[in-house]
Formats: C-alpha cells, sequence, structure tokens
C-alpha cells in the first residue's frame, strides 16, 4: 500500500520567543515492511536542523531556531510503501533488550486494577500471543474511542478509569497490562488510515516481544494488529518518550498548539 | 570572555552594596540631625530619610510611628520590604555568592561579614547602639570597597564599579531632591534663611564636609552644596562624577569585549552635557526638575547596559 | 551497647602500644599539646570556614541557617605502603566501572555471559535507557570517582560504596590541608606529606584529555552548577575558581546546530567539556524530565553528536548504585581478569529470601540500607536501634524486601579526635578520589575523612552530626624525623 501522510503542527505564542529548541521525531525509517518512498520536514522560519538518535534508537532531529519567533509551523509531507505483515515487527534498529520494556513509567505506572483486568481476560489463553490479542480485542471492547487530543499528564491508571479512552491512553493502558503478564511491551508513534482519515494527532498503538516471533503491534483502536495501513515512526516506554515534538523555549507566555494530521491511500 | 549573568550579578553586587552603604551614611546623618544637632528635628529629619528612600508608603503600611526607634529599625534591620540595610546586604551577599570565582576571596568575605553583623538581627536599641551599627556597615563595605580596589583590574573589577557609579548617581540625585524640597518650601529664594543643621547633614551622607570646606570659602550656602553635589568633577559622590566614571568604566569594557554600544553612547552624552552645567542655571530653572530628568535618565542608562552585555 | 573493640589507626587496639611506629610521633605532639591549645587551633579553622561560606544546608532541616561541617584538628595518616597497596586497588577498581559502563551502555557482554541477572540491570531506574548507544568521547565514563572506604585493621581496608556520579567533598580535602598547614605547621615539618593542591590542575588536565576537538586556543571546560542555593555550591564555585574557568548555570549554556555555547557579554563562545555538579534528570529536559526548567534543552544531542563532553557522563548512575554494589567483586572480575583488590564489605542482598531471613534475624547487628537511599537516610544501624526502629525496619523489609540490603557492623577504624571532654577516639571514614582522563587513572594521595563526632557512633555524613579530618599521605621517604617539633627535643626518628 503507498500512505501518503501530510502532518502539520503549528505552535502560536503569545509572547514571542527569543529561542526555540525542539527535538521531533517525526522521520519514519525503512524496515521488511515499510519502505520511505518520499520524507521531508519543513519549518517556516529560519532555522537549522541536525538528524541524530535517541536512546531508543528512533531517528530525532533537532530543530533550532532564533527568535523573535511568533509562532513557527513543522510540515511533514511524504509518502511510504507498506506491506503486510500481521503486524511482526522485523528489520527495525533495536538498540535495546525487550526486558527494558517491563519498567514502569510515570505515565504507565504498575495498576492492580489494570492487572486484574489483564489476568481476567487472558485467563485460559494459549500461549502469549493468544493471551495480548484477546487483551487487545477486550480493551477495544471495553472502551468507546476518544478521538480528542490527549489529556496531558493522564497516566494508564487514571485513564482505566474513564469510558473512553484516546488511542495514546489505550496504548498505555495495553503496555501496562502486558507487562504486568510480564510480558515487555511499549508505546508506538506513527500514522494509520483506518480510523479516519483526519485526525488531530499522529496515531499511537502498541507493541509487545514475544520470544521466537520478536516485537509484535496490537491497535487497541481496532482491536487487530496493525497492517499495511499503518507507518511506524517511533516506539519508547511510553508516549512522552516517542513523542513527534518535544520542545523547549525561551520566552514569556502561553502557547497553543494546532496539530493536523492527514493520511490517505495513495494511488 | 566573561559569562553575561556574571556580569548582571557583579553590576548589581555593586549596586547593593553601595545602596546599603547610602542607606547606613543617611541613618548616621538623621541621628545626627535628630539628637545632636543644636534645634533636634524630629519628624521631619525622620520623615525625609524615609522620602530619600522611597519607603514612606512601606513604612506607613507598617504602621509604625515618625521616630528613630521605629525609622531606623525599619531602616535597617527589617526584612519585610526591599528598603532596608539588611535587604540591601542579603540580595548583596546572593550575586556574589552567584559569582564566587570571579571575586576575590576578601571582597567576598567583607561582604559575608557585612551579611552577618545583621543577620538574625531584629532590633538596633538607642542612639548610640545605632551609631555603632552603622559604624560597622560602613567598615565593612569600605572593606569591601578596598578587597574590590585590590582585585585584578579586570571585568569583575570594572562592572562592580559600573554598578556602584550607576547607583551612587542615583542616591545623591535623590538625596538632593529630598533635602532641597523639605528646606526650601516652593516660593522660598535660594538665598534665604540656611539650616546649617539640615545642609550639614547633605554633606555628611555624601561624606563632603571637608571637602567642602576646602572648595568653598564663602561658608555654607545652597547655592554652593548644589554646585558641589552637581558638578564637582572631584566629589566622588557628586552627579558628574559619578557620570564620568561611568564613561570611563564603559570605555573599559568595550576595550575588552571589543566593541561598543549604545550604553557608550548615553554614557557619554550625559558626561558631556554635565560638563556644561552650571548649577546656577539649574536652580533658576527648577533643580526639581532637573533631578527628575536626571533620574529618569539614569534609569535608562542602566536599562542600556543590562542590552548592551546581555544580562536580559 | 558494649564498646567494641576498634583499630585506633594511632593508638592501636588497646591504647598503648602504637602499632605503626612512624606514627609515635603525632601520638606524642597529641599528648604534648594541651587541649585548649588545639581547640584554639580548631576554632580558628572553623571561624576560617565560615567566613569563606563553606556551608552546606541540611536536608529536612526546617532551620535553614547555613552550617558549616565540623572540622577536627588531629590528622588521620596514611603510610607510603598502605597508600600503595590502596591506590592499585582504586585504580583496579575505577577501571572496572568504567569498562562496566561502556559495556552496559553498549555490548551488554556482562548480560550475555549471565555475570550479572538480567532485570538487575535492565529495570533498574538508574540504567537510563535515554541515552542507551551513546558513548562518551574517548569512552570514558566515570571521570570522577569517590570511592568511599572503611579500615577495621591495619591492612583490613573494604569498600563500602561506590560513587561515580557527582561524588563531593574535594574542598573539603583542600580546605582542610590549607587549614592545617596554617594551624599546625610543626607537623609538616615532622612529616613529609603527598600535597593535594595540585588536584585543581589534575583535574582540569583530566577534563580537556576528554575533549571532543583540539581548537587552536585550546578546549574550553566548564563547570556547571544547579546554582549557589545548592548545598555544595561552595565546592563548585572553589573548583571553578581554582582551575581558571567558568562556573555556569543551565541559562548560560545554549544549544545550536548540535553544538554548546556559553553566553557572554561579548556573545557566545563554545564548550567542549561540561564537569556537571547536576543530577541526570536535570540535564536537558528534552530528554530526562520535561518539567524541569533546569537543564539545557539539546545537551543530549549535542553529546550523541559527540560535541560535548559532560562529565561524568549521564547513566553512571547504575554503577555506583547500592543494588548493583554487592556484584561488584564480579563485574571487577569479569573487567580486569582478576580477584578484587579491594574487598566489598559483606553484603545481604535482602531481594534474596535466604539472605532476607538471615537478615530478619539479626536486625539488631547488621546494618540494614535502602538501596535507593543517600546521605545516612533510609538506614538502620542495628546495635545502636531502638526496638521501635527495629520493628519498623522489620515490617519495611518484609514488605520491599528488594529495595534493602544489609552488611554487618563494622568494627570501624578510629582516630583522635577532640571531643568536649578532651581527646578521644571516634570513628571514621575515607572517600579517596580518582581522576580517569585519557592518558589513564591517577588517585589523588589524600581524600576526605569523615569522622562521626557522636561517641560510639558509625554515622558519619555530614547531615548527621558527622565532621571532617585532613587525610595525610606520607612520602615513601617521609615517615622519618627531621626536625623537633613541640616540646620534642631533636631526636633519629622512630623504628631506626
Amino acid at each position: 500500500m503507498r500512505l501518503s501522510i501530510d502532518h502539520r503542527t503549528v505552535y502560536r505564542f503569545t509572547a514571542p520567543q527569543s529561542r526555540l529548541v525542539q527535538m521531533l521525531r517525526m522521520t519514519p525509517e525503512n524496515s521488511h515492511d515499510q519502505t520511505v518512498a518520499r520524507w521531508r520536514i519543513d519549518v517556516d522560519c529560519d532555522a537549522t536542523m541536525r538528524r541524530g538518535r535517541d536512546g531508543f534508537g528512533n531517528a530525532v532531529t533537532m530543530l533550532y531556531a532564533e527568535g523573535p519567533i511568533a509562532d513557527i509551523e513543522i510540515a511533514v509531507r511524504g509518502e511510504v510503501l507498506t506491506s503486510h505483515s500481521d503486524g511482526v515487527v522485523r528489520g527495525v534498529r533495536e538498540v535495546l533488550p525487550p526486558a527494558v520494556f517491563l519498567r514502569a513509567t510515570e505515565a504507565t505506572p504498575r495498576d492492580p486494577a489494570i492487572a486484574a483486568f489483564a489476568a481476567e481476560v487472558t485467563a485460559g489463553a494459549e500461549g502469549p500471543v493468544g493471551m495480548l490479542h484477546r487483551l487487545n480485542r477486550a480493551l477495544h471492547e471495553r472502551f468507546a474511542l476518544d478521538r480528542a487530543r490527549p489529556a496531558p499528564g493522564l497516566s494508564a491508571a487514571e485513564a482505566f478509569a474513564r469510558p473512553a479512552a484516546t488511542s495514546r491512553d489505550l496504548a498505555h493502558i495495553f503496555a501496562v497490562a502486558a507487562r504486568s503478564l510480564d510480558i515487555p511491551a511499549r508505546y508506538v508513534s506513527g500514522y494509520s488510515i483506518v480510523e479516519g482519515s483526519l485526525r488531530p494527532t499522529p496515531h499511537g498503538w502498541a507493541e509487545a516481544h514475544v520470544e521466537r516471533l520478536g516485537w509484535v503491534g496490537f491497535d487497541p483502536c481496532t482491536g487487530r494488529s496493525p497492517q499495511e495501513e499503518s507507518v511506524r515512526v517511533a516506539a519508547a516506554l511510553d508516549a512522552s518518550g516517542a513523542a513527534p515534538v518535544a520542545g523547549s523555549r525561551l520566552g514569556e507566555g502561553e502557547e497553543e498548539l494546532d496539530v493536523a494530521v492527514k493520511v490517505s491511500a495513495a494511488q | 570572555m566573561m559569562l553575561s549573568r556574571t556580569a548582571s550579578s557583579l553590576y548589581w553586587l555593586g549596586r547593593y552594596i553601595e545602596r546599603a552603604d547610602f542607606f547606613a551614611r543617611l541613618i548616621e546623618a538623621t541621628v545626627r540631625l535628630d539628637v545632636m544637632s543644636s534645634r533636634p528635628a524630629g519628624e521631619v529629619a525622620w520623615s525625609s530619610a524615609l522620602a530619600v528612600t522611597e519607603t514612606e508608603v512601606d513604612f506607613a503600611a507598617h504602621g509604625g510611628t515618625l521616630t528613630q526607634t521605629d525609622v531606623v529599625r525599619f531602616l535597617t534591620v527589617d526584612t519585610s520590604h526591599p528598603g532596608s540595610v539588611i535587604r540591601c546586604l542579603d540580595r548583596a551577599r546572593n550575586n556574589a555568592k552567584a559569582v564566587r570565582t570571579a571575586l576575590s576571596r576578601e571582597a567576598w568575605t567583607a561582604i559575608n561579614r557585612a551579611w552577618l553583623v545583621f543577620e538574625s538581627r531584629s532590633q538596633v536599641g538607642d542612639a548610640a547602639q545605632t551609631l555603632r551599627l552603622v559604624e560597622s556597615v560602613k567598615n565593612e563595605t569600605r572593606g569591601f570597597e578596598g578587597a574590590v580596589h585590590q582585585m585584578l583590574r579586570n571585568q569583575s573589577h570594572w562592572f562592580i564599579r559600573l554598578g556602584q557609579a550607576v547607583e551612587r548617581a542615583d542616591n545623591t540625585a535623590r538625596l538632593l531632591d529630598v533635602k532641597y524640597h523639605i528646606l526650601l518650601p516652593e516660593g522660598e529664594a535660594v538665598g534665604g534663611i540656611v539650616d546649617r543643621d539640615q545642609w550639614t547633614t547633605i554633606l555628611q551622607v555624601v561624606s563632603a564636609v571637608t571637602a567642602y570646606r576646602w572648595l568653598y570659602s564663602d561658608g555654607l550656602t545652597p547655592a554652593n552644596v548644589i554646585d558641589l553635589l552637581i558638578a564637582s568633577h572631584d566629589l566622588p559622590r557628586s552627579l558628574t562624577a559619578s557620570a564620568d566614571t561611568t564613561v570611563e568604566l564603559l570605555g573599559l569594557l568595550a576595550e575588552r569585549t571589543g566593541s561598543h554600544g549604545e550604553a557608550d553612547r548615553m554614557a557619554r552624552m550625559r558626561a558631556a552635557r554635565l560638563g556644561r552645567t552650571r548649577s546656577g542655571e539649574v536652580i533658576a530653572s527648577g533643580l526639581h526638575q532637573y533631578l527628575q530628568a536626571f533620574i529618569r535618565e539614569n534609569g535608562q542608562l542602566h536599562e542600556a547596559i543590562g542590552r548592551q552585555f546581555r544580562f536580559g | 551497647m558494649g564498646k567494641r573493640p576498634a583499630f585506633d589507626e594511632i593508638m592501636g587496639m588497646d591504647g598503648d602500644t602504637p602499632p605503626r611506629l612512624p606514627l609515635a610521633a603525632l601520638g606524642k605532639w597529641l599528648a604534648d599539646t594541651p587541649d585548649d591549645e588545639l581547640r584554639r587551633r580548631q576554632e580558628t579553622a572553623e571561624t576560617t570556614f565560615r567566613q569563606l561560606g563553606i556551608t552546606f544546608a541540611v536536608y529536612g532541616d526546617t532551620d535553614t541557617r547555613e552550617r558549616i561541617i565540623p572540622f577536627d584538628i588531629v590528622p588521620r595518616v596514611f603510610l607510603a605502603d598502605e597508600w600503595a597497596k590502596l591506590s592499585e586497588g582504586l585504580v583496579q577498581r575505577v577501571e572496572a566501572i568504567n569498562a562496566f559502563l561502556d559495556d552496559i551502555y553498549g555490548e551488554r557482554r556482562i548480560l550475555k555471559e549471565g555475570v550479572l541477572p538480567e532485570d538487575l540491570i535492565l529495570g533498574n531506574p538508574q540504567f537510563r535507557p535515554e541515552i542507551a548507544g551513546m558513548r562518551p568521547p574517548h569512552g570514558i565514563w566515570a571521570h570522577i570517582c569517590g570511592i568511599d572506604l572503611v579500615r577495621t585493621g591495619p591492612d583490613a581496608f573494604f569498600v563500602l560504596e561506590d560513587n561515580a556520579r557527582t561524588p563531593s567533598g574535594v574542598s573539603y580535602m583542600l580546605e582542610n590541608r590549607e587549614a592545617m598547614v596554617r594551624l599546625c605547621p610543626e607537623l609538616f615539618r615532622e612529616y613529609r606529606v603527598e600535597p593535594v593542591d595540585s588536584y585543581p590542575d589534575r583535574l582540569l588536565e583530566t577534563m580537556k584529555s576528554v575533549a571532543p576537538r583540539g581548537g587552536s586556543s585550546g578546549p574550553v571546560c566548564v563547570v556547571l552548577t544547579p546554582g549557589h542555593y545548592n548545598s555544595a555550591y561552595y565546592e563548585h564555585s572553589f573548583l571553578a575558581d581554582s582551575m581558571g574557568i567558568e562556573l555556569v548555570e543551565a541559562a548560560d549554556l545554549v544549544v545550536d546546530d548540535d553544538q554548546v555555547w556559553m553566553r557572554t557579554i561579548a556573545g557566545r563562545v563554545r564548550v567542549d567539556v561540561i564537569y556537571r555538579r547536576v543530577d541526570d534528570d536535570y540535564l536537558d529536559p528534552l530528554v530526562f524530565r520535561a518539567d524541569s526548567m533546569l537543564g539545557v534543552p539539546g545537551l543530549i544531542a549535542a553529546y550523541a553528536a559527540g560535541n560535548v563532553a559532560i562529565i561524568n557522563a549521564p547513566g553512571n548512575g547504575i554503577a555506583d548504585d547500592k543494588a548493583i554494589y554487592s556484584y561488584m567483586p564480579e563485574i571487577v572480575r569479569f573487567y580486569s581478569g582478576g580477584e578484587a583488590k579491594l574487598p566489598n564489605v559483606e553484603t545481604w542482598r535482602c531481594r534474596e529470601p535466604q539472605a532476607l531471613q538471615y537478615v530478619l534475624d539479626h536486625l539488631d547487628e547488621v546494618v540494614v540500607k535502602l538501596v535507593d537511599g543517600s546521605g545516612g537516610y533510609g538506614m538502620l544501624v542495628g546495635p545502636t536501634a531502638s526496638r521501635q526502629e527495629i520493628e519498623d525496619f522489620r515490617r519495611a523489609l518484609i514488605a520491599e524486601p528488594h529495595r534493602y540490603i544489609a552488611q554487618p557492623t563494622l568494627a570501624l577504624s578510629t582516630v583522635p579526635t577532640l571531643a568536649d571532654s578532651g581527646l578521644s577516639p571516634r570513628h571514621v571514614d575515607f572517600r579517596p578520589f580518582v581522576l580517569t582522563g585519557s592518558k589513564g587513572v591517577q588517585v589523588v594521595p589524600g581524600g576526605l575523612t569523615r569522622v562521626a563526632l557522636k561517641e560510639g557512633s558509625l554515622v558519619v555524613n555530614s547531615s548527621q552530626g558527622g565532621g571532617t579530618k585532613d587525610s595525610f599521605v606520607l612520602m615513601a621517604d617521609g615517615q622519618r624525623q627531621t626536625q623537633s617539633m613541640g616540646g620534642m627535643t631533636q631526636s633519629q626518628g622512630f623504628g631506626a
């Protein structure tokens, strides 16, 4: 499948900023089932950009801009060819051993309620893959999908108590649940056309590590593994570690964020 | 090359030390005026001290009476408002601490000792005790002056002195403005009755009693005192001398950093203008307006310095 | 609790047979100098320290007044041959720490070969995945290590704790020596003591040696401090000052184009080496704590790009973690190929059921420590603890055994110390400082001796009533008297 992506992020500041430093995780990389045909990041002000990698092995772009900056738009456009993989991730640069992804984070803390839920819905399942698929479906059925932008700072434990959840929160809950079963799990950010073509944020789902199979994707928004309709960009312990933009600015005032993501199947 | 933050701290250190020293001398002179002069000055003296330090509003809110005990305590050891000696020393010390590496041990020790004089002190006592306290502050600030003088003639040294010069200009202008107001109610001519004690007080605050005698042979007159405080190149605390010093220090810094800026230009213009000023004309055309304009301009120069050395 | 027989480093085990003959002169000096005179000198030193502002703030203390760490006038002495042996052990240990860090953030051979349990590292919060795969310039991670040692006998030294993050205390080593030279010059006529004042030069040399680029005027090095409200600020400014380099705060640094610059009055200046005295969490808000207002955004990107050296490297916490400590003998063996020359204190890992049972059965004899605690907090000293404290720890241990380790209560050596009642033995520990640059490892001949000022106490932390002493390392040919001292007449030296 040929997927075309248009991802625009606009920051507007109530007072001009004298300096801006941002770390962008917005570059997908080639793997067995994903080939980047065309990709570019554009910024509408004078800025220097440098490419590198974070500790999780994700491709990052450092963006440095001198002020005064009243607003900045980051436009990401590209095309990616994907193929069917049953959610199994192959040919991706792995820096860290899977066991690292058993640890809890602030956004994905150990939580007795999620652990109890995980134990309950996976009881009697065949092997880890069976358990994970059950967990994925159970989360899909339990929560209504909230298409709004995720609430900052909301942890998986807090999200679990609500009736509706965003894709980020569902992936967080999935990770916490899988880790409670002693299965390494992580958060993945990327793009997907499944849930409508226009979104207020990039998509997020989860991956779990299964012996002999490696990392396998699970998307609780659909209750299935991500297929060729998804483009994988970054993975980390939780959404903050895989965030498309981590930023810091020097200046007074508030910031307003506007994100629009359009993913479509190109002909 | 010096960090901008360091330059900022040194400059503020200079300002606060100078301010603490000025407060100390103002209190000392006012105590003398109140207690030791031929006619006790009382409330007027203490309210003018508050006016000079711009703390009347804070003092009123504080609810004290215009007596020596209350005002002195308020201006020295009261930590509830920024206009006390202890708060100046505290901020001087904090700035000094932030730039320990740019100071000599002696300079730091002097500030720390001045601060220790006040630390955890809440009362000042009678006139004699007040004078002793004030004397010890002056000793320590003098010690600091001495230590700064001993420091390498480098950027650290110049930024401290720059802060002192800018603060000094402000303090002297304010002192003259307030005292002149009190001494010469509107409509009264400059040549009128001379309150010797009051005019002597002004000279004491700027350490110019002896200098005055050397320079003016025709006795104590307001016009001469004003002339001395505005136009003398020789009295370190005069407006002209402070302006000259500012130009000199900015020149040394420009040489070191390799570029002149906005602050240099402003300071040079001011010094040139002061050099042409005749104090008699200033008095005739309105001393108050003149001093207010000077204080405003000094504030603008302060901001230009911040921009030029990237303090922001 | 009865008095435990402790080895006194000057007086010996029983107080009348000096075990280290060269120190007899020191014992004589102590006997001949009146307590009042010693006290007067000690007070002079403390007054100087206060005026210099060598102060610290105690955590959790409501009294915010700054305090000085008490200084004791009686020095602690290492003989040349003792020091030579110690140094060998220290070098070996620090080399192993560096090799371990390079491995654990790189290939992880030590895990693949099963020497350490995987979850001990990978699940440990001190292992920072954020910097995995990044390698510091020259592959050196722990440039400055402080290794805490205790002594129980003439030849018995043990490592109590490794400090591979931002070990502090070196300013005390230098200031205490300054004070001793000034106040007790006769001791330096008596003994030839290895000087410590070259430390700042050696540190600067170490920093320069790991700079990622040469540059025409040499690399630009800075010390990064959290600011003057930090309890160790004096040390930060002291070090910057004595190396003649800038002391910067995070706000003084900017990262542009993956390079680090400092803001000066004449514009930006490129920075090559940062000796940081801030925790990993506050280095870069883009990578570590996003909510932190501190930190230099982009610093880790500059580091990952190889454009700046950070001293010590981020991620080092995994090497000095208390949970890792008990595995240090294995770690040293794995990387050096030989046995550790400096042994660990025997340690029970409470995460192991058998060890936990032993500890629970002997709570009144052992010292229990929180794996993630520091500064003497979260610690039980069994023999001096109240019944209530013991029961509290018992509950805590049963609830979360993996958070604790336990060690036997050691009979720490003592050194005569000036107490209110006069000279009296007090327990001490020792922190030497080890520098690692691209040209090798060196041990500075001296260190920080901490002393528990309370009689019988084993807690030497400054936040818990500890003080400091100067630590003499005698030169190889320096253990002979050369001149008369105090009330003594000239003599030929001891043991001659």
